[in-house]
């Protein structure tokens, strides 16, 4: 029983995380800090992209290293 | 977002996943038994069909900013997982998508294993196979119908588009009878990556109660900056290869 809540647990995190756990972090930290900068006079839009212009290559930067790619 | 767009991004999004399925299904089919695997076909079709009836309704009666929020972090998610792969085949530092080479692995591999009676299907092996590729292809095809549909409230339109990519890809697919390796799936992937990444940020940070300056008129300046951004990237790592490259290149020469 355990093994198979585990399976399913691990099939879920691979599905919506995948191989790097650091972009998902990233982006639950972008938008967490949009919404709580959007109660402000601060504009909050440029938040999201400027977290792509470093998750991305941060990401691609760990695959190739790990010798993932 | 007009119609267009939101039919061209679900329908190249659910060719790509179909594609995969259909490479799968083709394999069991040709190099063990049609019967079982078209079985398990319909067996994985059933189970989306449950799934959807479970998630339709409940993410139409989620409120639309918590549900950009949440559908705009996980398309983000994927896109950049997307996205990260293209970069990397488009590049070079990981091998292209090859339909014919997938096909040729996954028949060997159903030849290779035993044939086994179970449940009433003759063959076990070709029934999971199948079974599991279609589910897990076919929920990736409803999380996107779902996801754009529901954020474009067009949810007619996207499962339209999804329909007519999986006819397109599998009329191809039983006319051929063979994996289809002309389909340009690593452009397309890369394509598609850059959609959901761009429709991802936009939504979510709508979601987030940004306002984007220009409203809509910000998703297709969002796209064309990923794409460029991608693109970018891909001329930086080739340049990176090729120096890499150089020097061992000289000492063979030498």
């Amino acid at each position: 029983m355990l093994t198979r809540v585990r399976a399913f647990g691990a099939f879920w995190y691979d599905f919506v995380v995948g191989d790097d756990w650091v972009v998902a972090v990233g982006v639950v930290v972008a938008f967490a800090l949009t919404y709580w900068l959007s109660h402000t006079d601060v504009p909050v839009w440029w938040i999201v992209p400027v977290a792509v212009l470093v998750l991305l290559p941060v990401s691609l930067w760990r695959l190739t290293r790990r010798g993932d790619g | 977002m007009n119609a267009g767009a939101l039919f061209l991004a679900v329908f190249l999004a659910c060719t790509v996943e179909a594609v995969e399925a259909t490479t799968i299904v083709l394999a069991a089919g040709t190099s063990r038994d049609w019967r079982s695997a078209l079985r398990g076909v319909l067996a994985g079709l059933i189970v989306l069909a449950a799934i959807i009836a479970a998630l339709g309704p409940a993410v139409s009666s989620i409120p639309l900013s918590g549900l950009r929020l949440f559908v705009g972090g996980l398309l983000l998610v994927f896109g950049l997982q997307w996205l990260r792969k293209a970069i990397l085949r488009a590049s070079g530092y990981k091998a292209l998508h090859d339909e014919e080479q997938i096909f040729r692995a996954q028949a060997d591999a159903a030849r290779a294993a035993a044939s086994q009676n179970r449940a009433g299907v003759g063959d076990w092996y070709a029934f999971t196979l199948c079974f599991k590729g279609v589910v897990l292809e076919g929920l990736e095809v409803v999380f996107i119908v779902l996801t754009f549909g529901s954020n474009q409230h067009n949810l007619p339109l996207a499962a339209v588009a999804a329909v007519a990519a999986v006819l397109a890809v599998v009329g191809l697919g039983v006319a051929v009878r063979a994996p289809l390796a002309r389909v340009p799936e690593n452009t397309m992937k890369f394509v598609v990556g850059v959609m959901l990444t761009a429709f991802g940020m936009f939504w979510g940070a709508e979601g987030a109660h940004a306002h984007w300056p220009g409203q809509d008129a910000a998703l297709p300046v969002l796209v064309a900056a990923v794409a460029a951004f991608a693109l970018a990237i891909v001329a930086g790592l080739r340049y990176l290869r090729v120096r890499a490259a150089a020097p061992s290149d000289v000492a063979k020469v030498v």
